[in-house]
């Protein structure tokens, strides 16, 4: 579109040169954050985007669609509209990440063929007047390329047209060259023979983090984030990435991450270089761990929280919180469980249920408005008796977060049943007024 | 006299055949006369795996049995970890237990045998007060392990079971490694003298334990401490002053 029609459409218009050089080093620059925080393997991929190599990486944020929304999320925050997709393949991940109508996609493991054919040409990365040429010849998406015999359209296009669509489909290798920021503190080791064997690995990977440990220390820092780079005799790059809850540099802590990895390395037909590279570092005092004079230190859990976090995933470990509110389910949240702690507690004047079902369950139940607790109520098809009830604890809304909820109140009461067993019931509305809440019954909590 | 010595000698004979498993690491008391003379060594091992379900519909929600397990995880020394598969416990309801939240790290595993593997790896760290692990199936394998990796230390492992369905709650008959078994169902509360409801009570069974005999009892819940109470009018004397009135909203 020519300028002078754009500035006619949209009256306003701010305009700026382009500056090719400047995103690429602004593309460079994000290519580099995400290297710290999420992936071991990042390469820009100009003009637009960056190919991450996610395995080995995404069990730190709880799996890949985790990871792919954490990392949307976070761009979004400082501004930058992003989409994402994982694929088998480079080329597949790049397709589906911009012909999409999704802004995150993780594609299921071999099925790229199937997510692939009814994209249209232009997801291939080919030269636009290729692209332009194929269409004159009536091919629209890629299934109809791929349904073609090779030979005439290669004679016809070139080598790179088959290139690129077996890269798409992974069935060519394309490696990922990763950026290396300059002053990574690392450790390397290339071996005259290629290794395979996992004891042999392990060995290696000790020495590595002795090395590394040893370099760590001589700057009194302590590692976030550990990357292990295994360069295979087929020039093929895999990652290994681990994450500690607190800077350490503890060698026989970070030998056995290390070494509880080693499983998702695979060897093929052998490993000529290993690279340990700290791709998080922080300072690192020396401190002093035991003293007879002070009484016992709290023990130490780091490395057992850093053990569990590597394997499942850190969100998967947390504590809680107290935040002030009185709505029960806001009334905590998660906190990293290596957080220094709050000191802070709940009011504890009212009990409260052990289990609190994530979605209130509507119940039917007999009660008398506006304060009674129900004479009976009905939950999960079985019919139960009210004995003893408490209550009711008014909840009002947070009106003064939330506009929706000016008016909205919560009755709870606890009942208990015939058999002894104890709930926590809510009754949406004070039970007069019909824009406090629908009046309807929901059961939230169970005591034990 | 002779008699006394001799079963005195076989059961030393029996404990070195038993290896590590016999808790010498010490007990936790319940505090409750009642409770205490039925466990060997007068209160809940350390170092020591035990295994907590609930009757009826506890056996699905668990609710009594994990303030059951958060009260005896309060009264031990060190960090608390819950290791779970489905995220509905409630913390302030801990906290009331008499488990901080600052104490405790929950951690969360997709399923069963991560959450074993969790509790093992939890419970050979060997520097925490207590690991509670909420798991529907454990094989005598899998409790066998545990309670390798908890012997040696004052750790104390608990297996919260809890099924997914009431019927297969039959599971808890199977043979376990783990020194004792309680099955906690909840009970009609304290009668108060106006309406409302009082202390929670539970029937607590202890359906097994390693050299001792099982029991039931009828107690209190969990004080803001962690100690359960014997119920007064069950108590052979009077309950100590102050106690009830303030315990009544527990």
């Amino acid at each position: 579109m020519a300028l002078a029609k754009a500035q006619m459409l949209v009256p306003g218009l701010s305009i700026h040169d382009a500056a090719p050089a400047e995103d690429e080093e602004g593309l460079h620059r994000l290519a580099l954050w995400i290297l710290q925080r999420f992936s071991p393997l990042v390469s820009a991929d100009p003009p637009d985007g960056i190919v991450i190599d996610s395995t080995g990486a995404d069990h730190l944020h709880g799996g890949e669609g985790a990871m792919l929304d954490a990392i949307i999320g976070r761009l979004a925050m400082s501004g930058v509209e992003a989409r994402a997709a994982i694929a088998d393949s480079w080329g597949a991940a790049h397709a589906l990440a911009r012909h999409l109508a999704r802004s995150t996609f993780v594609a299921e493991r071999g099925r790229t063929l199937f997510l692939l054919s009814p994209l249209p040409l232009e997801a291939l990365r080919l030269p636009v007047t290729m692209t332009a040429d194929l269409r004159t010849l009536g091919f629209r998406t890629i299934g109809d390329l791929h349904r073609q015999p090779r030979a005439p359209l290669a004679l016809r296009f070139g080598p790179q047209l088959a290139r690129r669509l077996d890269q798409a489909l992974g069935e060519m290798a394309e490696p990922i060259d990763p950026i290396q920021p300059l002053g990574q503190i690392e450790a390397r080791r290339v071996f005259a023979e290629p290794i395979a064997a996992a004891e042999t690995i392990a060995r290696y990977i000790g020495k590595l983090v002795t090395t590394l440990c040893a370099a760590l220390e001589a700057r009194g820092l302590g590692a976030c984030r550990l990357d292990l780079l295994v360069h295979r005799v087929d020039n093929r790059l895999q990652a290994v990435r681990v994450g500690m809850a607190l800077p350490t540099r503890d060698a026989r802590r970070l030998t056995r991450l290390l070494c509880d990895k080693i499983e998702t390395i695979d060897p093929g037909f052998g490993i000529e270089t290993m690279v340990l590279v700290a791709a998080s570092a922080e300072p690192l005092a020396m401190k002093q761990a035991a003293s007879s004079l002070v009484e016992a230190a709290r023990p130490d859990i780091s490395g057992l929280v850093d053990t569990l976090a590597n394997r499942i995933g850190g969100r998967a470990l947390y504590r809680m919180a107290a935040v002030a509110s009185d709505v029960p389910e806001r009334s905590v949240q998660r906190i990293p469980a290596m957080a220094p702690d709050t000191g802070s507690g709940w009011p504890d004047h009212w009990p409260r249920p052990a289990r609190l079902l994530a979605r209130p369950d509507p119940i039917e139940t007999m009660a008398l408005l506006p304060d009674h607790p129900p004479a009976s109520f009905t939950w999960q098809g079985v019919r139960r008796r009210v004995r003893r009830a408490d209550g009711p604890e008014r909840v009002f809304g947070e009106w003064w977060k939330r506009d929706a909820e000016l008016e909205a109140v919560r009755d709870y009461f606890r009942v208990e049943d015939e058999a002894g067993e104890r709930y926590w019931i809510y009754r949406a509305g004070d039970g007069e007024d019909p824009a406090t809440g629908s009046h309807r019954w929901f059961l939230h909590g169970i005591f034990g | 006299m002779r008699n006394a010595s001799a079963i005195a000698n076989l059961r030393a004979q029996i404990a070195q055949i038993e290896g590590q498993s016999r808790p010498n690491g010490g007990v936790l008391p319940f505090g409750l006369p009642v409770v205490d003379a039925r466990l060997p060594g007068g209160g809940l091992a350390l170092g020591a795996l035990h295994e907590v379900t609930g009757g009826g519909q506890g056996s699905i929600d668990a609710a009594a049995a994990a303030l059951f397990s958060a009260g005896i995880a309060a009264r031990t020394e060190g960090p608390v970890f819950w290791i779970c598969t489905r995220p509905d416990l409630f913390a302030p309801s801990l906290a009331q237990a008499g488990l901080p939240p600052d104490r405790v790290i929950y951690v969360e595993a997709g399923d069963d045998k991560t959450v074993l593997a969790c509790a093992e790896e939890a419970l050979r760290h060997g520097s925490l007060g207590a690991v509670v692990a909420e798991i529907a199936c454990m094989t005598m394998t899998a409790s066998r392990r545990l309670q390798l990796a908890v012997e040696g230390s004052r750790t104390i492992g608990l297996a919260l079971r809890r099924w997914r369905r009431p019927a297969d709650a039959t599971d808890f008959g199977q043979p376990t490694s783990a020194v004792t078994r309680w099955r906690i169902s909840s009970l009609p509360s304290s009668p108060l003298p106006v309406p409302g409801v009082g202390r929670h009570r539970w029937f607590v069974e202890l359906v097994r334990t390693r050299a001792g005999e099982s029991a039931a009892f009828e107690l209190e819940a969990c004080d803001e401490q962690g100690h359960l109470a014997v119920p007064a009018e069950l108590a052979d004397r009077p309950v100590a002053t102050g106690g009830w009135g303030h315990s009544a909203v527990g």
